[in-house]
C-alpha cells in the first residue's frame, strides 16, 4: 500500500511499512548512517540517522521507524544537523588523530562523515580509549584504539559467516569489540575471512600488511620474484582506481606487475584448471566406492579453517585437492626450475588474491616443503593496489600485455573459479572428459549462478546423475553439514565458498562496494567465459603439457605429492 | 568436565539460550568466577559460542573472571556512600590490598569489587567482607579492618 | 528458628472460609481466627524483629540470635517472629514486643547488647522508653502508658499506608498473614468472576499509571497487549531497581512478598498470559530468598500453577536474577536480558506490547505498579482514583535519603508537596542548616531549589519544571553540598552503567562527566590555553545535553543529561563559583581547596612535607614551612596530620 508523507514541506510517496530511511533512500534523499547494513535488522546503535518528526519527543532513527500517513519529517533541520554533527564529533573525541598515517586514509566512512557535516574544529576532548594493536592473525589486524563500535563486523561474522568469533566485550565506554576471554584473534575460532575488514567503516580492521616484505624481496638480487594472481582479482583491482565496478582489466595488471618488477606473472586461473583435473578425478572415484560424499570443496581456506574447527568429523570429506594458489605455489617450486633454468632456492613465490585467508593458507604447515613455504607472500586486491600506487603507475597510460609463458595459459573455466558457482560448472565441464562419457550438450549451468546463497543443479553424465550444491555465505552451510553429519546428505558434490558471491566478494577486495558492485563483477566473470575459445580446463593445452610431459598422467603419484594435502582437527576457543 | 559443572548443567535443558544467565549464575556460585573451561562447557550444554557467553558476561557487574579471594570486599558506591566518603575507602583499599575492583590479591586473600547501591544509606559508607558488614566508616579504619581479616586468617 | 512460626489454622480452613468466601465481609468467627493469624491478638508474648535487608545490615541477625538464645536461657514460652522494614531506617534495627492483653510496642536500635534489657523490662511490664518508638492502636487492647502512638509520630502522620500496609505489620514469610490481612481475596475473586477485559477496564478506570516513572495507564497497556494477536504472551516485573538511593522495591518484596505477587497474577490473568517473569537485581539476596518462598507457600495453597481454583486460569512464575546492569530496567534491554544477551536495549517500534519477550506480546510492569493492584480490586477504582489528585491518583512510595532528619521510605498520596515530605515525614534538615536543594528522580531525575519546593509530588508537576519522577528518589541537599559534585557524581554513575550501544549517550555521559571533572579540579599547571579548553567545555554542557537528549536510543540516555540541564537552569551560581574562582564554598569538591601554612603557628616540625604526594611544602626545620600553590592539589593530607593545627584552607 502506498502512503503519503511530507519530507522537507514536500509530498512524497512511501510504501506503508517500510521505513523512513528507505522512504528517503527511494526519493533520493540520503541519510548518514555508520551502523545500518543491508539485509540486516537495524540496531538503532549510531542514532546518525535521526530526523525531526513533527509531533515525537526528541529525534527518531530513521532506520528503525516505520512511516505513517501524512507524517510530517525534516531530514536537515538545524535540530538534525547539530546532532548529527556532535554524534561524529564525540566519536573523533575517542578517536586517534593518526588519519595522515592510517591505512583508511581516504576511504574511511568517519572521515567522510566528519567532512560532509563539515566538522571543522576541536570542539569535545577528552580522554581517549587506548589499546594495543592484536597483530597475532596472520591475515587479520585488529586496532581497537579506531573502532567506533558500530557492530558491523560482529553482525557479519555472525549472520553470514555463523564463525562469532568475535563479540561486544565489556559495557559502556569501555566496550570493546573482543574474542572470547579477549584472546588475540588468532587463538580464536576466526577463520581470516575478512569479511570484517569489508564491513569495517575506519581502519579497527585491516589486513597484515605485506608490502614491506615484498619490496625487500623484489630489490634482493638474490631472489626471482614471481606473482600469481588469482581469477577474480582481474575484474576487482580496477575500481581501486575509480573504474566503476565490472572491468576485466587483467591485460593490464600483467603489464603493471611487470613494471613494478616480477620476474614472472603466472595467472592463477592456470592452477585452477588442474585443481579441476584433480578434484574431477577425486569425485569420480570417491563416487565410484561410494566413500566419503559428498565431496566438499577445498579451494577456500577459510571454509577449511572453519571444517577443522568445528566440523572435524567431517573432514575426510574434503577433497584433499589444494587451492589453485597452492597448486601453482608447488609447481613453482618443484617443477618450475627444470623447464625454466631459474635456481629453487632464489624463487621468491608471490601470490595476489582477493582474500585475506589466503595469507592465512600460505603458512599452513601443510603447505611447506621441508620448511620451505609453497607461496611466500599473499598481497590482497587492495595491497596490489597500493602496490601501483606507491611504484607511481598510472594505469591510464600503460598497454595491456599477455601473462608469461607457459602458467599464464588459462581456459575460461578456471577463470570462473572467481564466482560462487564457477568451481562447479568447471567440474562439470570437465567430468564427461575424465569419466570417458560424452561432451555434454550444454556448457553454461545457469541454476549455479547468481547471487542466492544455496544453489543447486542435477546433471546426468554418462548413465550416473550427480547432484551438486553451491553455497556461498558461510552461514548457508549449515544445515547441509548437519545432514551430512546424520548422514541424510544428498549431493555428491558441495562447492562452498566462504564470502558471500564468492571470491569476488573476498575479504581483500576494495572496500565499500556494495550488492550491485558484486553483481557487475560477477557479469564480468561469466563475459569473460562467454568470449572465450577455451572453455573447459581439460582443454588448456598447458595443463596438458604438464600432465603429459612432467606427471606421468592423472592420476598419478606425482600429481599427488604436488597437489594434494591433509587437513587435521584444530583446536581454537569455540 | 568436573562433576560440579555437570550438576549445574544438568538442571537446564540443552540448547536453550535463555538459561545462559542462570548458568552462569550458578556457575558463579559454585566456583566464584566464570572460567574459561565452564564457559566452553557451557557453550557446548547451549550451542553458543564462548564469544557471545564471554560478551555477555563482561556486560554485567556480578560476573567476575579470576577467582574469589578468601576473603570477599564489595564496597558500596551509592549516593549517600558517595557524599561519606566511598571514593576516599576505595582509594584506601586499592591502597592496602594493591588491586583494582574486579581483581583477586596474587596470594588469593582477598578481592574487591564495587556495588552500585546497598540499600543501607543510613550506615554510609559501608563495606561488605564475605557477609560481615562494616558500616559508618572512616577511610583511617580500612586498614585496622583489613588487619583483622588477616590476623583472624593466622 | 524463624521458620517454627506457630499458625493456628490450617490450609483448608484459609481456604475455604477466607479464600472462597467472596461476601465482603468475613463471618465474625472467621474474623477472630483471622485476628490472633496476623496477630492482632496474642496468647503468649510475640516478639518480631524487623529483618529487612536495611535491618540485616544495621546487625537484626545478631538481635535476632540473642532473642532466641535470651527465651532458650530462660526457658520463656514466646513467638519469634520476622517482619519487614517500617520504612523507618534509622530506627534499626527495631525490634516490636506484643504481650497478651496489651498493644504491640515498638523498639528503635536494638542491638543484640541491648536486647536483654530491653526483654527484662517488657517482660516485667516495664516499658524501657528510651528505646520507644511507639505502639500500635488497637481498640481492643490495653495501651501503654506515656507512650506515643506510631500513627502520630510526624514520620508516620503524614503518610498514607496502602501499599506499606503490612510492612513491619506482618511476617513476609507467612502466607497465612497475608490472607489473614485480607490478601488473595480479590485474586481469587477476579479469576473467577471477571473477564480479561473487564479487568483491563478496572485497572484503566482507576487511573492507575506506571510507576516506573513513565506514567503510562497501567489498564491500557494491558489492554493493547491482551488484544495483539499471539498464541503466548509475557509479563514481565521490572524489580532490577538499580539507581543510587532507592531501594524502595527491594522493601517492598522483603517486606510484603505476596502483595507484589497477588498483584502479578491479577496482572497476567488479565492480559492473558500463564507465564510472569520477575527480574530482580541478583545481589537482593534476603528479598529474592523471601519472593521464592513466598511463590513456593502460593504454589502450595493452589494460587499458583494449573486451573488455580477451578478458573480454568494456568499462571507459572519464574524469578528471573538480573545479573546487575542499571540499564536492564529499561524494558527493552530486560527482554534482551531474560533472553539470555547482553542487555541492551533496542529501538521502539517495535513496542513490546506488540514484540517483546521472545517476540511475543509483552508487558513490563514495576513492582510498584503491580502491588497497587490488589487494593484497586480490593476497594475499587473509585477509591484509588479518590487518593492522590486528579491527573495522578494514587499514592507513592518514596526513599528519603541526605541531609533529614528522619531517612526511610514512607508512602504518600501523588501530590503531596515536596515541601510538606520533607519536613514531615523528613523532619526538616538537622543542625539547622539551611535546605539547599532537593533531587528528585536520582540519576536521571532533577532538581528542586528551595524556591520552589512548594511543588506538588505527581508526574506532570515535576515534568513542568523538568525532572522525570524516576523509582522515587529524594535526596536532600543541605548548604554544606555541592551541586556540581553531586551532578559529578550521577554523570560518573550514568556513564559507567550506560550500555555503550547508541554513540551519544556512550560517548557523551562521559565527555560531561570529564567536563565537571576538569571544573572540580584545580589544574596544576594552567596556562591561557587550558582555561580557555576548560571554559568552552563548560559553554558544551548544554549543547551537549541536548544532543544526548534527543538521539539517545533509550530512556537511560535520553534522561542522563536531566540533572546537568536541571542544574544548569537553577544553580548557575555554583557553576560560576566552580568556573571563575574556582572555588567550591561548601568544601565538598576538595581538589578546588588551597592551604596555607600560619607562620605563627608553624613549628618546623616537619611533620607534613615528607607526606605531601606532590611535594608542594618546602621549609627548614625548626622555621615556619610554607606551600607552594601552584603545586598544591587540594588533597589535605597536610591539614590532617598538622598538631599545631597550623594548616588551613585558604
Amino acid at each position: 500500500m502506498i502512503v503519503k508523507i511530507e519530507v522537507n514541506s514536500k509530498v512524497i510517496k512511501a510504501q506503508k511499512g517500510e521505513t523512513i530511511m528507505s522512504a528517503l533512500k527511494a526519493n533520493g534523499i540520503k541519510i548518514p548512517s555508520i551502523c545500518s547494513m543491508k539485509d540486516f535488522t537495524p540496531t538503532g546503535a549510531c542514532r546518525m540517522c535521526v530526523v525531526e518528526v513533527e509531533g515525537s519527543q526528541g529525534l527518531v532513527p530513521s532506520c528503525s521507524q516505520p512511516v505513517n500517513e501524512w507524517m510530517k519529517i525534516k531530514t536537515h533541520s538545524p535540530q538534525v544537523i547539530k546532532a548529527r554533527k556532535t554524534i561524529v564529533e564525540l566519536l573523533l573525541s575517542n578517536h586517534p588523530d593518526d588519519c595522515l598515517y592510517c591505512v583508511r586514509n581516504g576511504s574511511c566512512e568517519l572521515q567522510a562523515l566528519a567532512e560532509e557535516l563539515n566538522v571543522r574544529e576541536r570542539r569535545i576532548m577528552g580522554r581517549k580509549n587506548k589499546y594495543k594493536l592484536d597483530h597475532s592473525s596472520p591475515s587479520i589486524v585488529r586496532d581497537p584504539s579506531k573502532c567506533i563500535l558500530c557492530g558491523r563486523c560482529v553482525r557479519v561474522c555472525d549472520e553470514k559467516l555463523s564463525v562469532f568469533a568475535i563479540d561486544f566485550v565489556n559495557r559502556g565506554n569501555r566496550t570493546i569489540i573482543g574474542t572470547a576471554y579477549n584472546k588475540d584473534l588468532n587463538f580464536s575460532s576466526c577463520i581470516n575471512c575478512g569479511q570484517c575488514i569489508m564491513v569495517c567503516p575506519t581502519a579497527a580492521l585491516f589486513e597484515k600488511d605485506s608490502l614491506p616484505e615484498l619490496e625487500d624481496a623484489l630489490h634482493n638480487p638474490e631472489k626471482t620474484v614471481l606473482v600469481q594472481y588469482a581469477p577474480s582479482v582481474g575484474v576487482t583491482l580496477a575500481e581501486e582506481f575509480g573504474v566503476k565496478p565490472g572491468k576485466d582489466i587483467s591485460g593490464l595488471i600483467n603489464a603493471v606487475l611487470k613494471k613494478i618488477g616480477f620476474e614472472r606473472i603466472f595467472d592463477t586461473s592456470f592452477a585452477a584448471d588442474i585443481s579441476v583435473m584433480e578434484m574431477t578425478s577425486e569425485l569420480l572415484a570417491r563416487k565410484n566406492k561410494k566413500e566419503n560424499m559428498p565431496l566438499l570443496t577445498s579451494c577456500c581456506p577459510a571454509w577449511v579453517k572453519y571444517v577443522e574447527q568445528l566440523y572435524p568429523d567431517l573432514l575426510p570429506f574434503l577433497s584433499n585437492t589444494k587451492s589453485p594458489q597452492q597448486i601453482l605455489g608447488s609447481v613453482l617450486k618443484s617443477y618450475y626450475p627444470e623447464i625454466s633454468g631459474i635456481a629453487a632456492g632464489s624463487i621468491y613465490s608471490v601470490a595476489v588474491a582477493p582474500c585475506t585467508a589466503k595469507k592465512f593458507e600460505a603458512q599452513r604447515e601443510e603447505m611447506t616443503k621441508k620448511g620451505i613455504s609453497e607461496v611466500d607472500l599473499v598481497l590482497t586486491t587492495r595491497e596490489l593496489a597500493k602496490l601501483i600506487k606507491l611504484y607511481g603507475i598510472d594505469m591510464n597510460q600503460i598497454e595491456p600485455e599477455i601473462a608469461d609463458d607457459p602458467y599464464g595459459m588459462r581456459s575460461s573455466a578456471g577463470k570462473l573459479f572467481g564466482v560462487s558457482g564457477g568451481v562447479t560448472e568447471a567440474v562439470i565441464r570437465t567430468m564427461p572428459h575424465v569419466s570417458g562419457a560424452r561432451e555434454p550438450s550444454r556448457v553454461k549451468y545457469q541454476e549455479l549462478r547468481g547471487g542466492k546463497g544455496k544453489k543447486e543443479a542435477e546433471i546426468r553424465i554418462g548413465k550416473t546423475t550427480y547432484r551438486f550444491a553451491v553455497v556461498s555465505g558461510l552461514s548457508n552451510v549449515l544445515p547441509l553439514l548437519e545432514d551430512i553429519k546424520a548422514g541424510k546428505c544428498e549431493y555428491d558434490f558441495v562447492e562452498v565458498m566462504a564470502c558471500m558471491g564468492g571470491c569476488i566478494n573476498g575479504g581483500g577486495q576494495p572496500v565499500g562496494s556494495d550488492e550491485n558492485a558484486v553483481k557487475a563483477r560477477m557479469k564480468a566473470l561469466y563475459s569473460i567465459d562467454e568470449r572465450e575459445i577455451i572453455r573447459f580446463s581439460h582443454k588448456n593445452p598447458k595443463v596438458n603439457e604438464l600432465y603429459n610431459n612432467h606427471l606421468g598422467g592423472l592420476p598419478g603419484e606425482k600429481c599427488k605429492s604436488l597437489f594434494h594435502t591433509t587437513y587435521s582437527a584444530r583446536k581454537v576457543l569455540l | 568436565m568436573d562433576y560440579q559443572t555437570s550438576a549445574i548443567l544438568a538442571k537446564y535443558p540443552r540448547g536453550q539460550s535463555d538459561c545462559l544467565i542462570p548458568i552462569l549464575q550458578d556457575i558463579q556460585e559454585e566456583y566464584g568466577y566464570l572460567s574459561e573451561t565452564a564457559v566452553v562447557e557451557v557453550g557446548r550444554h547451549l550451542d553458543l559460542p564462548s564469544s557471545k557467553i564471554f560478551g555477555l558476561a563482561t556486560f554485567y557487574n556480578q560476573f567476575r573472571f579470576e577467582p574469589r579471594g578468601r576473603f570477599h570486599v564489595s564496597l558500596c558506591h551509592g549516593t549517600s556512600c558517595n557524599v561519606a566518603a566511598a571514593p576516599e575507602i576505595l582509594r584506601e583499599l586499592e591502597k592496602i590490598l594493591k588491586i583494582r575492583p574486579g581483581e583477586t590479591t596474587r596470594d588469593g586473600m582477598f578481592s574487591l569489587e564495587i556495588l552500585a547501591c546497598m540499600g543501607a544509606c543510613h550506615l554510609a559508607p559501608l563495606i561488605r567482607v564475605n557477609d560481615n558488614y562494616h558500616t559508618k566508616l572512616d577511610p583511617g579504619s580500612i586498614g585496622d579492618i583489613i588487619d583483622s581479616y588477616i590476623t583472624g586468617e593466622e | 528458628m524463624s521458620e517454627k512460626i506457630h499458625i493456628p489454622v490450617e490450609k483448608e480452613y484459609l481456604v475455604n472460609n477466607v479464600l472462597l468466601n467472596e461476601s465482603a465481609d468475613l463471618p465474625v468467627e472467621v474474623e477472630k481466627i483471622l485476628r490472633f493469624v496476623r496477630k492482632d491478638k496474642v496468647k503468649h508474648p510475640v516478639i518480631m524483629v524487623g529483618t529487612g535487608s536495611c535491618g540485616l545490615i544495621s546487625g537484626a541477625g545478631e538481635t535476632l540470635l540473642e532473642i532466641n538464645k535470651y527465651l532458650l536461657d530462660r526457658d520463656i514460652k514466646a513467638d519469634v517472629i520476622e517482619t519487614g522494614c517500617t520504612g523507618y531506617c534509622s530506627l534499626e534495627p527495631v525490634v516490636d514486643v506484643h504481650l497478651p492483653g496489651k498493644t504491640r510496642i515498638s523498639f528503635k536500635n536494638v542491638s543484640a547488647e541491648k536486647l536483654p534489657f530491653l526483654l527484662d523490662s517488657m517482660l516485667n511490664n516495664i516499658v524501657p522508653h528510651e528505646y520507644v518508638v511507639g505502639q500500635y492502636e488497637n481498640p481492643s487492647l490495653e495501651l501503654w502508658k506515656d507512650v506515643p502512638l506510631i500513627g502520630e509520630l510526624p514520620f508516620f502522620a503524614m503518610q498514607y499506608r496502602n501499599l506499606m500496609k503490612n510492612w513491619g505489620r506482618i511476617s513476609p514469610h507467612s502466607i497465612e498473614e497475608y490472607i489473614a490481612a485480607g490478601g488473595y481475596r480479590s485474586y481469587v475473586k477476579t479469576i473467577r468472576n471477571y473477564t480479561h477485559e473487564e479487568v483491563c477496564d478496572i485497572v484503566e478506570k482507576s487511573g492507575l499509571q506506571g510507576r516506573g516513572g513513565g506514567g503510562f495507564l497501567t489498564g491500557k497497556k494491558w489492554k493493547i497487549a491482551h488484544t495483539a494477536m499471539a498464541d503466548q504472551r509475557f509479563l514481565l516485573c521490572n524489580a532490577n531497581e538499580s539507581d543510587p538511593g532507592g531501594f524502595a522495591n527491594r522493601s517492598m518484596i522483603e517486606s510484603d512478598p505476596h502483595r507484589l505477587i497477588e498483584g502479578l497474577v491479577i496482572a497476567a490473568y488479565a492480559i492473558g498470559t500463564s507465564r510472569a517473569y520477575i527480574y530482580i537485581r541478583s545481589d537482593y539476596i534476603t528479598a529474592i530468598n523471601r519472593l521464592e518462598k513466598a511463590i513456593d507457600r502460593a504454589q502450595y495453597y493452589g494460587l499458583l500453577g494449573y486451573n488455580v481454583y477451578g478458573s480454568g486460569f494456568n499462571i507459572d512464575i519464574i524469578v528471573s536474577k538480573g545479573p546487575g546492569a542499571f540499564v536492564c530496567g529499561e524494558e527493552t534491554a530486560m527482554i534482551s536480558s531474560i533472553e539470555g544477551k547482553r542487555g541492551m536495549p533496542s529501538p521502539k517500534p517495535p513496542y513490546p506490547a506488540i514484540s517483546g519477550l521472545f517476540g511475543k506480546p509483552t508487558v513490563v510492569n514495576n513492582v510498584e505498579t503491580l502491588s497497587n493492584i490488589p487494593a484497586i480490586f480490593e476497594n475499587g477504582p473509585d477509591w484509588f482514583m479518590s487518593l492522590g489528585n486528579k491527573t495522578a491518583p494514587g499514592t507513592k512510595i518514596l526513599t528519603l535519603s541526605g541531609k533529614l532528619n528522619n531517612q526511610g521510605i514512607i508512602e504518600v498520596p501523588l501530590g503531596t508537596k515536596v515541601k510538606d515530605i520533607i519536613f514531615g515525614a523528613g523532619g526538616g534538615v538537622p543542625a539547622k542548616k539551611e535546605l539547599k536543594a532537593v533531587q528528585i528522580g536520582g540519576p536521571s531525575g532533577g532538581f528542586v531549589t528551595s524556591e520552589n519546593i512548594d511543588i506538588p509530588y505527581d508526574f506532570d508537576s515535576l515534568a513542568s519544571v523538568g525532572i522525570y519522577m524516576g523509582s522515587g528518589g529524594m535526596l536532600v541537599l543541605d548548604e554544606d553540598c555541592c551541586i556540581i559534585d553531586t551532578v559529578k557524581y550521577f554523570m560518573d554513575f550514568i556513564q559507567k552503567e550506560s550500555c555503550g550501544k547508541c554513540i551519544p549517550c556512550r560517548e557523551g555521559t562521559r565527555r560531561m562527566l570529564e567536563v565537571y571533572e576538569n571544573i572540580t579540579k584545580r589544574p596544576v599547571d594552567e596556562n591561557g590555553h587550558a582555561t580557555l579548553e576548560r571554559f568552552k567545555g563548560v559553554m558544551q554542557l548544554e549543547s551537549l545535553a541536548s544532543v544526548i537528549k534527543d538521539t539517545s536510543l533509550c530512556g537511560l540516555g535520553q534522561k542522563a543529561p536531566n540533572p546537568v540541564i536541571s542544574s544548569l537552569k537553577y544553580f548557575r551560581n555554583d557553576y560560576e563559583e566552580h568556573i571563575f574562582d574556582r572555588e567550591c564554598s561548601a568544601g565538598v569538591c576538595k581538589e578546588l581547596r588551597l592551604f596555607y601554612i600560619d607562620v605563627e603557628k608553624c613549628t618546623g616540625c616537619t611533620a607534613c612535607a615528607p607526606k605531601c604526594p606532590v611535594s608542594a611544602i618546602i621549609g627548614t626545620k625548626r622555621h615556619p614551612f610554607f606551600i607552594v600553590e601552584e603545586k598544591c592539589t587540594g588533597c589535605g593530607i597536610c591539614y590532617d596530620v598538622c598538631k599545631f593545627n597550623a594548616i588551613s584552607v585558604k
